[in-house]
């Protein structure tokens, strides 16, 4: 209640604007800042890399390989570990210390994406069923979070996978050759694009900034792949969403999941 | 013997020579070290007869006395209120000096100003220590109801209100907004969305470009371009 | 044997091609990176600003506080595990010494200016990377500054006194290796981080401080330029 308090003012004055079509940058409700950039391979020590910029929000994602045990239950499938660090030097509010739930969250929803559209073939994976295994991990660092960290990470782990080449493995030492990247692929056979879709009042909008991010009412992250199948789900928020309001935010996600996949 | 090394409006970073000799003395933001001049902070080179001083550049906040600030409520306590100065920091409005009105001991304060409230107030006092106290007790001193607050570069205020106020004129003539510029860089703005918006880009230029020569002069362009008025 | 040549043909005296930029961050008070062969080091700069816990405050003045931290990322061999090391925190500490001297904190007493150093590569000399960033963002954030501060790493290579170890050098298992992170402040000469791993002579390290003096005073006017470029003054080096 006291927090509501500390940003009423704030929230008055951005309903009054999504009432006039507007926000505070002037942008529209579905308009995403500009620009949005991709770079594909920035790091050179991880095995795939990218950095994604929208607007003045800044991640950088990082897939680093290694050889593992598969779970029991699937013996023949390597799989992806995702995790997100809420890096204080990206944003003042961010403190030192092990991940918070804003970040276990993140890595979540971006994880969920991947693995539930099956961009990627576990099996492709196995090296020896039941013994070895290829693990991805895929770790997102912000550099600067002005707003929708989850876009700007989900795109940044899509294109740090698309990048990513694997080390050379010598299989009868059982060793990972990190200086030596092959030419072999990861090959995604889906590109799963989340999109966050904001509710304040009665208002849908895409691409939050840090001001916006502070009073919002519902939140619905919605990942989809190209032919519009939904492949993850996350509502986020305090206010509920009527099943209207949920089916509008799932068209305005597959819509803006379309232009963004063309950025890729 | 002196020499001196830069010239006004350069920029000078710390370590950097400004000055040799035992002509010059050295202003805010420089230091003597031996005979030379030297630059203590990162600043643009100010020459003020044999004085060499350093206009910050940037750096947050430091509040001073009679500095008129936009302070926001974050705590309501039994004697006043603790207002976010937009600093390290907070500074307390006592009951006795938040309005020109009587309040009672045990009155409900939230009723005068409440969580949350933008209010313009005067610093009036700060210790060694850095403990703060405000008053709202004073002309054009009040709470702010509506429009919207924006955090720009302290350092740039001087430039948003410019000379006895002419850049912060010209804007709101130009927007027909309602403006008020705190000296700890917070800034209201209140009008119509593209009013504000016109604003809040000109006021984004001026802290790019404070720096350079002709500045008033390209303000006034891009305000006739933003809002088509001549 | 001798320590002949070195990777790219760079002269014992060289640095790795450096590069440098300043507000990079729009976020923090300032910010910085700073780009050494493919060591690459981000530092942000928040304050002064309030510091939680209140046992920690100091009612003279300001503290400084820094954290060094490798993306998990950033290594040239397994991913770094996140949450910090011993080694770390160490570098936390040198670092947060090597930059105190520079500033005035009187100013700010009860505060606290966070300076956070994250690195998305690393490939030798990430401390002395991460000081010349911070040092950046420090004065990028408007702090009182007597001076910048630069670092890099001099040291012996087999029989040659080098600059700027890179890691082939400082893991070389031909000879025998002393690497030495220095950091100075260049225009008042003095130095405030000086460790070193390995074996030397004292005669050698002083031949190898002033060697750290030259480079350190190269760098200097790398980090003089980048927050001149800021403002759009710079040479563009």
């Amino acid at each position: 209640m006291g927090l509501d308090k500390m940003y009423k003012n704030l929230h008055n004055h951005i309903v009054k604007l999504l009432k006039a079509g507007t926000r505070l940058d002037g942008r529209r409700l579905e308009e995403y800042r500009k620009p949005i950039t991709v770079e594909y391979d920035i790091i050179k020590t991880a095995e795939g890399s990218a950095r994604v910029k929208i607007g003045e929000t800044d991640v950088m994602v990082g897939v680093k390989m290694e050889v593992g045990t598969p779970y029991p239950d699937v013996p023949d499938e390597g799989t992806i570990i995702v995790g997100a660090e809420l890096l204080p030097l990206s944003n003042p509010e961010f403190e030192l210390g092990p991940p918070g739930i804003q970040a276990i969250e993140l890595a979540r929803v971006v994880d969920r994406g991947i693995r539930e559209s099956k961009a990627i073939d576990f099996k492709k994976l196995c090296i020896e069923k039941g013994k070895k295994v290829w693990l991805l991990l895929i770790d997102i660092c912000p550099i600067n979070d002005a707003g929708n960290l989850i876009e700007a990470s989900s795109l940044a782990a899509l294109a740090a996978l698309k990048s990513a080449r694997f080390p050379k493995y010598d299989e009868k030492a059982e060793k990972i050759d990190y200086k030596e990247k092959t030419s072999k692929k990861i090959e995604l056979t889906k590109e799963p694009i989340a999109v966050n879709v904001i509710k304040i009042d009665n208002y849908l909008f895409v691409d939050p900034i840090t001001e916006e991010e502070k009073v919002i009412d519902a939140r619905l992250s919605v990942s989809s792949e190209r032919d519009g199948t939904l492949c993850a789900l996350q509502k986020g928020g305090d206010a509920p969403l009527t099943i209207d309001e949920i089916s509008k935010m799932i068209d305005i996600a597959v819509e803006k999941g379309k232009e963004l996949r063309g950025v890729l | 013997m002196g020499n001196v090394i830069v010239k006004n409006k350069d920029i000078a970073v710390p370590g950097e020579i400004l000055a040799e000799g035992m002509d010059n003395l050295p202003g805010e933001g420089t230091y003597r070290d031996g005979e030379k001049i030297v630059a203590g902070r990162l600043g643009l080179v100010m020459v003020d007869g044999r004085a060499i001083k350093l206009i910050s550049l940037s750096g947050r906040y430091i509040p001073k006395t009679h500095d008129t600030i936009i302070g926001k409520v974050e705590d309501i306590t039994f004697s006043g209120w603790r207002i976010d100065t937009n600093s390290a920091y907070s500074a307390m409005l006592s009951m006795k000096d938040a309005t020109s009105d009587y309040i009672a001991r045990g009155a409900d304060l939230t009723k005068y100003y409440d969580l949350g409230d933008y209010v313009v107030c005067e610093v009036v006092n700060v210790t060694s220590q850095k403990l703060i106290d405000v008053s709202m007790k004073g002309p054009g001193l009040k709470k702010l109801d509506g429009g919207r607050v924006i955090k720009v570069n302290p350092n740039k205020v001087p430039r948003i209100i410019g000379k006895q106020g002419s850049m912060v004129s010209m804007i709101k003539d130009a927007t027909g907004c309602r403006i008020v510029v705190g000296q700890n860089g917070l800034v209201w703005i209140d009008g119509d969305p593209k009013g504000e918006l016109t604003v809040v880009k000109t006021i984004q230029k001026i802290e790019e470009e404070s720096h350079t020569t002709g500045l008033t002069d390209r303000i006034k362009e891009f305000l006739e371009n933003e809002t088509g008025k001549r | 044997m001798a320590y002949k040549k070195r990777l790219e043909d760079r002269g014992f005296e060289e640095t790795r091609p450096i590069e440098a930029k300043v507000g990079v961050i729009p976020k923090a008070d300032g910010s910085a990176y700073f780009k050494i062969g493919k060591t690459w080091a981000y530092a942000a700069v928040y304050g002064p600003r309030n510091l939680y816990p209140r046992f920690l405050q100091d009612p003279q003045k300001g503290i400084l506080r820094c954290n060094y931290n490798m993306m998990p990322f950033s290594g040239s061999g397994e991913r770094v595990r996140p949450g910090g090391s011993r080694r770390s925190k160490e570098i936390s500490l040198v670092t947060e010494k090597a930059l105190l001297p520079v500033l005035d904190l009187n100013e700010y007493p009860n505060s606290v200016v966070d300076v956070f150093i994250e690195l998305p590569q690393t490939e030798a000399g990430s401390r002395c990377a991460g000081i010349c960033a911070a040092s950046m963002a420090l004065a990028d954030a408007g702090l009182a500054m007597k001076d910048l501060v630069s670092a890099v790493s001099v040291g012996r290579v087999d029989d040659k006194l080098v600059v700027d170890l890179d890691y082939s050098e400082e893991s070389y298992a031909d000879g025998t290796v002393a690497d030495i992170p220095v950091a100075m402040m260049p225009n008042l000469g003095k130095i405030s981080l000086l460790q070193m791993d390995g074996e030397i002579s004292k005669e050698e390290l002083f031949k190898a401080l002033e060697l750290a003096k030259k480079a350190c005073k190269k760098i200097y006017d790398v980090q003089k330029n980048a927050l001149k470029n800021r403002y759009g003054v710079g040479q563009n080096v």
